[in-house]
Formats: structure tokens, sequence, C-alpha cells
């Protein structure tokens, strides 16, 4: 039998073609394993909206309901408390709410459908602590002269009683207004647009 | 097949067993490269005879490794990885599995002893410049190591579903929600959920209890085969291995076992001592191993009012912290400023160029985007900086060989310099970590600050302090 040299040209051709070829199966392959970890079905179909009796929330206090596995904050503003939003307006990074952290009918001075009442996620916009309520306008360790609104423990940012976050602090953005909408004067609907059909 | 047919294995002494035992090794070595692994890596692996105190802590990680690995699996013989179920099922191994709170109690407290002595083992890389060629490649594969002991340490932290492992899990997690564009659907695809929930914690179990201990342990043979292959450093950073006796073996240094297997034996038993008192009678350490927090269920709705990460984060956490608006610019001039002492006192010219082209893209990223077009489409927030800048200051121990350009290896020959650094460091650490425990003030966030900036000179400003000094002569053969 004559002694064969190998075709280099050939062998490099079919190197580069298993090579490319494996390497498409093996990344399709991941693919599955990669999707696997995607929010399954069960998850996504647990947003449904929630409603929330508010007449009996007395004046200056909040309550939390639970939407999507997060808080959700109704606040009923006295009219101290809504004064302090407007005298706030310099110390907010964001004060006439440019940024879409609000549905439409929020985005406006008080960020309220009524301005008595604020709702709001009450998950911190840098990175996703839940803020503690600070009501009363007093000197506190975090700002000398607290006009009042929420304070987040895990990494200090500040929010006035619109939720609108202060400058120079952590977390970028105005807390977020959830969609909702008013089914009678004591009770919401949270995550459902004004516009929409209750669920 | 091999040819020559292998030397029987021959046990020493005058033991009745011997004999037996002798033919049985024989037998297994014929088949198996048992002899000649256990004399490449233990009875004729030289080790330099003058290892001090500092070198008890690579030995006794593998030790803590092998301690968690096994209370691991008798913990997760019980643990049920549920959101429903996972903080009752810890109380229940707590209180009436038979010793549960034993097992449970090794494990966490070895968490915090493994982080103890894989810190004071990089402490002494630092010192005595182990990581210099040739040992680039140990020093990179033990710091994929803590990388991986961190992501070890993390998941498990979530386990036992108490209100600390939830919101530290939400905030990290959410440090990759910052990232622009990929930032929202990664965190959704770490967290399999919208929120923290049950399918966060059962991934995060699969990961603590097989991926990343699968990881560690390819990693730990990686770390030893590298070292192995150049041999270890020691204290005045000789190689030993250019002076050799006649045998060929080097004259400064002494077979691993028995040698230092006994010697390590020593810093074992002193170290089952302390952690046995820790163990018995401060679990906890005062909140610090174990959060009181996490004594409480998770609370999806409210936040504890004080979060912390456990001490081993909280240097890096501060750095995370220290990130606000002010400190951008900063920032910002910190880079003009190590750009231009790299422009002109750098002797590379690639060097220069990077630094020419690099710095005003970072600067423009840093102070640009809130005011041009650029900004609008892409926005990047001072949060994003505070993960990047965190992100780097974990990462950036890689370059250390490459930093580091002093004509000596060790500490024992570096001029003041280099130590003032390495002082100046460890101190700057240790008070990060001690404000990474604390609750934000503005005072805080100002001592942060400074600390992350010496935090990063200590680093990018090594090539110059290190050629700079006069250091001391380097003796030929080690010194005891």
């Amino acid at each position: 039998m004559a002694e064969q040299q190998p075709d280099k040209s050939r062998r490099c051709m079919l190197v580069a073609a298993s090579t490319v070829a494996g390497g498409v199966a093996v990344g399709a392959a991941g693919v599955p394993f990669v999707a696997s970890m995607l929010p399954s079905e069960r998850a996504k179909a647990a947003g449904a909206p929630v409603e929330a009796d508010i007449s009996k929330l007395a004046p200056g206090e909040r309550m939390t309901v639970e939407w999507r596995g997060k808080p959700v904050w109704i606040v009923r503003r006295t009219p101290e408390m809504l004064d302090s939003v407007r005298k706030n307006d310099d110390k907010v990074s964001d004060p006439a709410s440019k940024k879409v952290m609000q549905p439409k009918y929020a985005t406006n001075e008080m960020r309220s459908i009524k301005p008595e009442y604020l709702v709001l996620v009450g998950i911190c916009t840098h990175l996703g602590c839940s803020p503690v309520e600070k009501f009363e306008a007093k000197a506190e360790a975090f700002a000398a002269d607290w006009k009042g609104g929420f304070f987040c423990p895990c990494h200090g940012s500040l929010f006035d009683l619109a939720g609108r976050v202060y400058k120079n602090r952590p977390a970028p953005d105005n807390l977020i207004v959830p969609p909702h909408k008013y089914l009678s004067d004591g009770r919401i609907l949270i995550g459902v647009d004004e516009s929409e059909k209750g669920a | 097949m091999a040819t020559t047919k292998k030397e029987p294995v021959i046990i020493n002494g005058a033991g009745p067993l011997n004999a037996p035992l002798g033919g049985l090794l024989t037998w297994v070595d014929q088949r198996f490269p048992m002899m000649s692994l256990w004399k490449e890596h233990l009875s004729e692996y030289y080790a330099p005879k003058n290892f001090n105190f500092w070198y008890y802590f690579g030995s006794l990680a593998m030790v803590i490794l092998v301690l968690q690995i096994v209370t691991g699996i008798f913990l997760t013989m019980h643990y049920k990885p549920s959101a429903t179920e996972a903080f009752a099922s810890v109380e229940y191994i707590m209180r009436e599995v038979p010793g549960g709170w034993l097992i449970r109690y090794m494990h966490s407290t070895g968490a915090s002893a493994f982080f103890i002595v894989v810190y004071l083992h990089m402490f002494r890389g630092l010192l005595y410049g182990s990581y210099r060629a040739p040992r680039e490649l140990i020093w990179i594969f033990g710091m994929v190591i803590y990388l991986a002991l961190m992501a070890e340490a993390f998941f498990g932290y979530l386990l036992p579903w108490g209100q600390m492992s939830y919101w530290g899990a939400q905030v990290i997690i959410n440090l990759f929600d910052a990232l622009p564009l990929i930032g929202p659907p990664l965190s959704e695809w770490i967290r399999g959920d919208f929120v923290v929930g049950d399918a966060t914690l059962n991934r995060f179990f699969a990961f603590h209890v097989i991926a990343i201990p699968l990881a560690l342990l390819g990693l730990v043979a990686l770390h030893i085969g590298a070292l192995h292959e150049v041999g270890s450093n020691n204290p005045d950073g000789v190689e030993i291995k250019e002076i050799k006796d006649a045998n060929g073996h080097p004259v400064d240094g002494i077979p691993f076992h028995p040698y230092y297997t006994v010697k390590d034996s020593l810093g074992v038993a002193v170290f089952a001592a302390v952690f046995c008192l820790i163990l018995f009678f401060a679990p906890e350490m005062g909140g610090y191993f174990l959060e009181y927090n996490n004594f409480i269920p998770a609370d999806p709705l409210k936040t504890p009012p004080h979060i912390a990460p456990v001490w081993y984060f909280t240097p890096y956490y501060s750095i995370l912290r220290a990130v606000t608006e002010d400190f951008m610019k900063w920032l910002a001039l910190g880079v003009a400023a190590y750009a231009a002492l790299v422009v002109f006192t750098s002797r590379g010219c690639l060097s220069k160029i990077i630094a020419v082209m690099v710095a005003p893209v970072l600067i423009f990223l840093m102070k640009g985007p809130s005011f041009t077009l650029f900004g609008i489409i892409f926005p990047i927030e001072p949060k994003v900086w505070g993960v990047v800048l965190m992100g780097v200051a974990t990462l950036i121990f890689f370059l250390m060989p490459w930093l580091d350009k002093s004509p000596v290896k060790s500490i024992r020959y570096k001029g003041m310099l280099s130590r003032w650094a390495l002082t100046i460091f460890v101190m700057v650490f240790l008070v990060l970590g001690y404000l990474g425990t604390l609750t934000v003030t503005d005072g805080r966030t100002l001592i942060s600050q400074v600390c992350t900036i010496i935090y990063f000179a200590f680093f990018l400003l090594m090539p110059w302090y290190t050629q700079m000094e006069k250091t001391h002569p380097v003796p030929s053969r080690v010194t005891m």
C-alpha cells in the first residue's frame, strides 16, 4: 500500500466545519437550559390586580397592600403634608415628574389622581429595598431639615411625600406610581388603568 | 502499554500487617499512579523551609472546604428549598433534628471562618509577592476561587429565607437591574420571577449545593496543580529551585510530607480550638456571622429597618454606597488625573495611547450623559457606577501580578512606600468593611468615599511606587 500524505487543506476544512457545526449544536442545546430559568407561566399569571379598601384610612396614615409580590402603599395626605410637597421642589431631582415613573393621570403636582391619596409601589428605585415612613417633619440623622417622607434604610435614599427622590442620593428615580383607578370613593383597584375596565 | 513493571511498594517497619498491605498497595500502584502522585504532591514536593505563621491558611482553607461540604450534605437531608417551608425547615433542623443545631452552626460559622482564612491567605500573597511571575496563574485561580466563594456564600445566605436572606438577595439581584438595556430582563432571568420568590430560592439551592461546590473543587485542583508546577514562594521571595543539592533537590526545600503535614496539623488543631469556642459560645458572633434580622421569616412587604450584608461583603458594599452624584465628579477627576499621570510619566507607548483613548470615553460616560442626546438614549445613572466600581474593586486583584513592578517580591526587601501602601490598604479595607455594617449618614458616606479612592489608588499607583522606592538587597538563600 502506498503511503498517503494527509491533505492539509482538506483536514483544516473538516476541522473548521465540525467545530462550527458542533459549536452551533452545543449553543442550541444550551437554549432550553437558559430558557428554563426565565419566569414560568405560573409566575407570569400571578400579576392580577388587587382591590384596596381605603375608607378606614385616617389622614396622615399609610396602608400597604401586596400587588405582584410587591408592597403598594396608599397614603392619605393631610393638607400640611401636601404643603410640604410644594415646598420641596428645589430638593428633589425631578420635581415635575418628567421621567415616566407614573401613569399619565398621575403626572401632576401631587403625583396622584386625588391629591389626598398617594399610591406608590413601595420599592426603592435604587436596589429594591422597601423604604420606611418618616412622615413627621423634624430633624433626622439623615437630613437636618426633614419635611417628612420616606427613608430607605439600605442606602439612604430619601423621597418626599409625593414619592419624589431627593437630589444627590443613590436612588436615580422617583418611586413608581402603579396603574390604579377608583372603583368608588372608598375603594381603589391597583394594577389597572383608569381607562381600562376592572379585571 | 507500559513496558516497565513498577517497583513494589515497601512499607518500612516490622508490623505484622505491613507485608500484606504492601502487596495491596503494589497491586493498586500497578493499575493507578498512586505512588507517583503521592511523591509528586507530598513526600517529594519540596517546599521552602522558612514558611512562617502566614503559611497555615492555605491548608486551613482546604480543611474548611471539607467541613462545609460534609456539614452541607447533612443539612441538605433536612432542609426544604421552598418559600413556604424553608424557614421552618431550618428551625426544625435547629430544634428537632438530633444534633441538627450543631451541624447547622458548624456550617454557618464555617462560612465566616472560610472568609477569615481566605482573607488572611490573600494577605499572605500580598505580603510576600506570591502573585509575581512565575506564579501569576496560581494567583488568578485563587482569585476565581475567591469569586466563586462569594457566589457560594451569597446563594447560601438566601436559603434560611429570613428577612436578611430575602432583602439581601433583593438588593444584590437588583444590582444587575442597574445595567443599561439588558439589566431588567437579566435580573428577571436570575430571579425566575418578577420578585424574589420560590423560583429564586429553588435555583439558589441548586447553585449552592451542586453547581458552585463542583466548580470550587475543580478550581482548588487547578490552584494546587499550578502551585506544585512552579513551587511555593516563601517569606523571602527567593526561588529555592535555583540552588539544588547533589540529588537535584532544592537546598532550602524540605519535603511537604512529613514536615509541613505535621506543621499544618498543629495549625488545624489550634484552628479547631478557636472554631469550637466560637461554635459553642458565640455562633452568631453578635450578629456578624448570623444577623439578628434573619431570625424573622422573609416578608416581601417590609424591609428591616437596617439591612447590611454579612461582614465579608461589607467592604465592597461600602464602595457601592459611596458612589453618589457628587462623588461622580471626583471620580471623573480621578480618571483624568490618572490618565495625565500615565501620559506624562509612563515609559510604554501603548499605555499612553490607551490612556488617551479610554479616559475621555470614561469621563464622558461619567459626566456627559446627563446633558447630551447620548445620555437620553443610553442613560447611565450613578447607581450603575456604584455597581461598576464594586465589580472593579473585586476584579482589580487579578491585575496584581502586572501592577507590582518592584525588583523584589517580598515586603521584607521592599521599600517604605510599599510597606505604607499595604498598611494603609489593609486599614482602608477594614474601615470600609466596618462602615458597610452601619447605616448611612453624610459623614460616613464621606469617609467611605475617601477610603474608596485610597482603595483604588493602592492598585492603580502600584506601578509607580514599587519602582520609585529603594529596595533592600535580596539574599540568595532563604533566611530563617
